[in-house]
């Protein structure tokens, strides 16, 4: 049976939505991922807006990458276990989808931006090649319209004296240059939806100004929407309009970044704040050690052994997300 | 001269390595020379802290290769307790040896797979003769609770180990021969924040109460507020800008210094304008100043003359021929 996986044309399917506005273009709802016994998301829910960008943040163990390709059909089923819906505005859930449907997707509704560029292209082809590949074969340009766009896609990240540059090889660039062209093979689709996987993490931060702001402004400008996957909670307040806060596969806290970091209700996300350095820093309060344990049979709330503030009812019971003060929040004893 | 408390003196340090010529083993054009350090100055007193910043390709690494003796500068010299690093021997060179300890940017590669943390923590002990074979598992206990790891870990490998557990047990062998030195490569990068926050916090306790002197190599202007008392920013090869690290970050002279401060992540502001452009090759640098091709302040003496580190305010140098100061920082 195929899925219905077109831009949409017809009439969006019903998405139980708080949000009375326009259908948003992605929805994640009680997403769960398991790998063999271990529940490595544990019903994560979002939605994101047409031209939104949100910000999953966590330490590394969280599911943030992993929701992230999910969401590009590289975890699909039977590899891993996957339930709950997710879907793209008009498509049907994806969830359910295979290779072959996702074959219509990847590369043309949803992209993505991976971390370490100098890995993530290959080495054995010329960025030309690599650049027009998308072109040639998703959008059917033939070999010379497909070098001109190429062109054109490189000068729009930023990369000068672009005709040469589709002649060189990735080690012939620096790591920025590297992520630029990433970010142009990305775009040049045009997708709806662009997944960024920690994009600077490898660069130098006057370069990671750089990229961030390109991602930003070249998504915005094609009204994409966009999904970074982030540590960096300063740089989240500034790149994203929405963050979801992740521990162990749980959404512990999601909401627009202003709210969510001005005034953080939950425990981790306040921990996490905390351990942000600031020029002004002086004294850093750590989040105590400890590791999310992904056990299925987990029934109460992942971050409680590390919590300071975690009842008896946080071991056993899971907090259910609920709208608190502007935000979602699954907490049973949030902070003052 | 100076005082005897300088731990380490760079006097004017170049290296500079041969590159061949432009075009091939078999062209014909002038030799090229890559300057990694060009004109390097810088001195650490015992007890104190000092943080070199900078993007990568500006010669930190190189700077502390000199430091530790792996890489010989090709002029100037770089001094240990007034003596050449290169040319420490004998009694000189063991004591080098003990007191200037390294956390490499790569702990889990820096420590042997195959060695217990056990042998890993004790070999520092065992190589210097520093303790009696029966004392040998309590020290390494006391060393691990130091770092905040139970001793019952010191049966383990470093593959069972987290990231944030590896760097502490690369940081209780760097302790093991009591250091008065610290030399640490980025040793907080690519960690997760909440560990990253850990691993500060005991770095800070350490140097304060262990009075060990650190030099702390990191790009993260935040950990360098820290962390440390005093900064240095360098640029290509050379110090730009250094002083006491709350007076360069609160208002920097150096439009790179500057530039750093504006491009790092600050909450609910918005994206600073970005610096354009990225590090350019040190290989035949143009005349003058080697940050003017991406300085919005350059002006045309910029381009001509190369300014030198100078001091241009009490406590504080900075090699620039229009430096910021008396401008409000941040702006």
């Amino acid at each position: 049976m195929a899925l219905a996986l077109a831009r949409p044309a017809s009439a969006p399917p019903e998405t139980p939505s708080s949000t009375p506005a326009p259908a948003p273009l992605l929805t994640v709802e009680r997403l769960s991922l398991s790998r063999g016994e271990k529940l490595i998301l544990d019903e994560v829910s979002f939605t994101l807006k047409r031209g939104a960008t949100l910000g999953l943040v966590g330490e590394s163990g969280a599911g943030k990458s992993t929701i992230a390709l999910a969401l590009i059909g590289l975890l699909q089923k039977p590899q891993v276990g996957l339930e709950g819906t997710m879907a793209l505005d008009g498509s049907a859930n994806l969830v359910d989808a295979t290779e072959k449907d996702w074959l219509k997707l990847r590369g043309r509704r949803v992209s993505m931006i991976f971390q370490d560029a100098s890995s993530a292209l290959n080495p054995c082809f010329t960025v030309g090649s690599q650049l027009t590949s998308p072109l040639r074969r998703l959008l059917g340009m033939g070999a010379k319209e497909a070098r001109g766009r190429a062109i054109d896609l490189l000068e729009s990240v930023g990369l000068n004296d672009a005709a040469s540059r589709l002649d060189a090889y990735p080690h012939q660039l620096s790591g920025g240059m590297q992520q630029r062209v990433m970010i142009a093979i990305a775009l040049a689709t045009n997708p709806e939806l662009l997944l960024a996987d920690e994009p600077t993490s490898a660069l130098d931060v006057t370069i990671q100004a750089q990229i961030v702001r390109l991602i930003l402004d070249e998504t915005r400008k094609r009204g994409a929407s966009c999904i970074f996957v982030l540590h960096d909670l300063a740089l989240a307040s500034q790149a994203c309009d929405e963050i979801v806060v992740l521990y162990g596969g749980q959404v512990m806290e999601a909401g627009p970044s202003d709210v969510l970091l001005a005034e953080p209700l939950h425990p981790y996300t306040r921990g996490l704040k905390a351990c942000v350095l600031e020029l002004d820093t002086d004294e850093l309060v750590p989040l105590p050690s400890g590791a999310p344990s992904f056990a299925s049979k987990t029934p109460g709330c992942r971050f409680a052994p590390r919590c300071g503030n975690a009842l008896p009812k946080c071991v056993d019971e899971k907090p259910p997300l609920e709208t608190v003060r502007g935000r979602k929040l699954a907490c049973w004893n949030p902070a003052a | 001269m100076s005082m005897p408390s300088e731990l380490f003196r760079l006097l004017d340090v170049e290296k500079a390595y041969d590159v061949g010529r432009k075009g091939g083993l078999f062209a014909s054009g002038p030799r090229r020379r890559l300057a990694a350090l060009d004109g390097v100055r810088l001195s650490l007193k015992a007890g104190e802290s000092v943080a070199i910043v900078g993007e990568s390709g500006s010669g930190k690494t190189t700077l502390l290769r000199v430091l530790l003796g792996l890489t010989s500068p090709s002029d100037g010299r770089a001094l240990y307790r007034e003596k050449d690093i290169t040319l420490l021997q004998g009694e000189d060179r063991d004591r080098f040896c003990r007191e200037v300890a390294m956390i490499y940017q790569d702990a889990r590669g820096s420590l042997n797979p195959r060695m217990s943390i056990l042998d890993l923590v004790a070999e520092p002990l065992d190589h210097h003769g520093l303790c009696k074979p029966s004392e040998r598992r309590d020290r390494v206990a006391a060393l691990l609770s130091r770092v905040g790891l139970p001793p019952e870990m010191m049966e383990r490998y470093t593959s069972a180990l987290s990231g944030g557990q590896v760097r502490r047990v690369a940081i209780a062998r760097a302790l093991a021969s009591s250091p008065a030195v610290l030399v640490a490569d980025e040793a907080v990068s690519g960690l997760d924040v909440s560990t990253q926050a850990q691993l500060l916090k005991l770095l800070r306790d350490l140097q304060r109460e262990m009075g060990v002197s650190l030099l702390f190599i990191t790009h993260d202007l935040g950990v360098a507020a820290y962390l440390c008392e005093r900064i240095a920013v360098m640029y290509l090869g050379r110090i730009v800008e250094t002083g006491l690290t709350k007076d360069v970050l609160s208002a920097p002279a150096h439009p790179y210094t500057r530039a750093l401060l504006n491009a790092a992540p600050k909450f609910f502001e918005p994206i600073a304008e970005p610096l354009g452009g990225e590090i350019p090759s040190p290989i035949d640098l143009p005349p003058g100043c080697r940050f003017a091709g991406r300085c919005p302040e350059a002006r045309d003496d910029c381009r001509a003359s190369d300014p030198e580190l100078v001091a241009g305010a009490p406590n504080r140098e900075f090699a620039c021929l229009h430096p910021l100061i008396g401008e409000p920082a941040f702006a």
